[in-house]
């Protein structure tokens, strides 16, 4: 696989980052401590480089419904300004990749405009797929994700830093501001889409730029955000942020052999929705099983009693038996115990249960917890 | 470049070494390793009085992203352990040769250790 490099590699490098492999990208895993990153987003902010991530464009008269045929959500119904978390299944209801789709103002000719945002490792597949669903509709679909970086600085002070680089004019754009909404704002004097959104389980944003404009916003941010903490923050903290949050990661709890009922993600689902949609048939007979929730297996959060934590594939027991699999797993930084995610039979999903998790050789007792782990207060 | 001390001998599952000659030898990670694995927050760590085999697990050191065994360098009996690092196993990542050592061993026989120089240039470590 050929390896990808985004526009900010030269600030990554820059800063002492190590990097690793996401999704046929180098992307920075931490500049200096993944601890002091996590909580930098925490109790300040923390700047990342997402520009791994796809940006697909779906314009046309038939936007809306070709997205409503296109992924499980009902996205016509999204209002303009407003963001949705949605999938796009397979015919089996499989999931081919979890993403935000944003409806952005309607060209002049009037014709609806929506931006869709998959994830690094699956959006060439995924502009693949919404091009081939596309055939009968007015629509057009341009994969812009070569040309796109995508910047987010997430945490408590995130507000006040971005501030730094609007014009006094339109602050109240960005105060008012609501989560999964975005809107076009001068930044370090660009028109750019800024959404308020993340993965991280703080308030935050995230900024659309093109690829030549990147590296002057994020010097720019890091140098206004120096007084409010703000620290660039690698994969790694990514990843124990949105864990700490239960936000699924495609890949570990997300993928083509999982549907959305077992993933927990059946409110993503319109099944109400007139349209019929690919996947519709199978999830809707997936549902009417009681998959995820009388038979199979379903998403659950566990809490570690011991110090030792479980990982990505490690078993799951029941007295011995196997009834599960972690899909994610690490100590909790901010919480102070081992925190997992693992797929186990949905007789033994209710909070509260006691498991085991067969840590190379030795079990160790996990409890059953509602998720999120770690829940900002507001 | 992570750090490697020149006074230290080193096995290739990247423990250090302190052998001096008389009283028992100082055990730990290298900054390669420690850097390598991230902040570490937990380790495991053999019990004094019990008997480590060179080349043999003996414990595990665990960081927020990974966890990987920990491997005797030597064989011998452990007279001491570093309950400094079990409590505060960032000792490790902030100072691997000193306050982040882990355990002292009654050398009975050293497994096969690499010099300082031998360890860096294997390892892309600077002395």
């Amino acid at each position: 696989m050929t390896e990808n490099y985004t526009a900010l590699y030269d600030q990554h490098k820059k800063a002492g980052a190590s990097f690793t492999d996401f999704g046929g990208w180098q992307m920075p895993l931490k500049y200096s401590s993944e601890l002091a990153e996590h909580h930098a987003v925490r109790n300040a902010a923390g700047l990342f480089d997402l520009s791994h991530m796809g940006e697909v464009w779906v314009t046309g008269p038939d936007a809306a419904a070709f997205l409503d045929y296109a992924l499980a959500g009902k996205l016509s119904a999204v209002a303009v300004g407003k963001a949705k978390y949605s999938l796009i299944c397979d015919a089996d209801g499989g999931i081919i990749d979890d993403l935000i789709t944003y409806r952005r103002p309607a060209a002049q000719d009037g014709t609806d405009v929506f931006l869709v945002v998959p994830n690094a490792g699956n959006a060439a597949v995924v502009a693949k797929e919404l091009l081939e669903r596309s055939a009968n509709f007015d629509v057009t679909v341009k994969d812009a994700s070569a040309k796109t970086s995508l910047i987010a600085v997430q945490g408590p002070n995130s507000e006040e830093i971005l501030l730094k680089l609007v014009p006094a004019e339109q602050h109240a754009l960005v105060r008012e501001l609501k989560y999964y909404a975005a809107v076009e704002v001068d930044i370090n004097g660009q028109d750019l889409l800024l959404a308020r959104t993340g993965y991280t389980g703080e308030d935050g944003f995230e900024i659309y730029v093109p690829n030549e404009d990147a590296a002057g916003l994020w010097e720019a941010l890091l140098e206004v955000g120096a007084g409010h903490g703000l620290i660039p923050a690698g994969l790694a903290a990514r990843d124990s942020l949105r864990l700490e949050a239960g936000m699924p990661l495609y890949g570990n709890e997300l993928s083509r052999h999982v549907n959305a009922y077992t993933a927990g993600l059946g409110p993503v689902v319109s099944l109400a929705k007139e349209s019929d949609f690919v996947g519709k048939e199978a999830l809707a007979d997936i549902k009417a099983a009681g998959v995820g929730s009388t038979i199979g297996q379903k998403l659950v959060g566990l809490k570690g009693t011991g110090r030792r934590a479980a990982r990505a594939h490690y078993p799951v027991l029941k007295d011995g038996s196997l009834v599960g699999e972690v899909t994610s797993g690490q100590p909790s930084p901010t919480l102070g115990y081992p925190v997992a995610m693992a797929y186990v039979d949905v007789e033994f999903a209710e909070a509260g249960t006691v498991l085991d998790i067969d840590l190379r050789g030795k079990p160790e007792r996990f409890e059953v917890v509602n998720l999120p782990f770690y829940k900002r207060q507001k | 470049m992570s750090k490697v001390v020149s006074e230290l001998k080193y096995s290739a599952e990247h423990e250090w070494v302190a052998v001096d000659g008389s009283g028992p030898a100082g055990i730990g990670i290298s900054a390669v390793a420690a850097d390598a694995l991230g902040d570490i927050v937990y380790v495991d760590l053999p019990e004094v009085g019990s008997t480590v085999t060179a080349g043999e697990t003996c414990g595990e050191v665990e960081s927020t992203k990974s966890v990987s065994d920990l491997y005797a360098p030597v064989t011998g009996e452990v007279i001491e352990i570093n309950d400094g690092v079990v409590s505060d196993p960032a000792l490790i990542n902030s100072d691997p040769y000193g306050a982040g050592w882990l355990f002292k061993v009654a050398v009975a026989e050293e497994g096969p250790l690499m010099s300082a120089e031998e360890y860096a240039a294997a390892n892309g470590g600077e002395l």
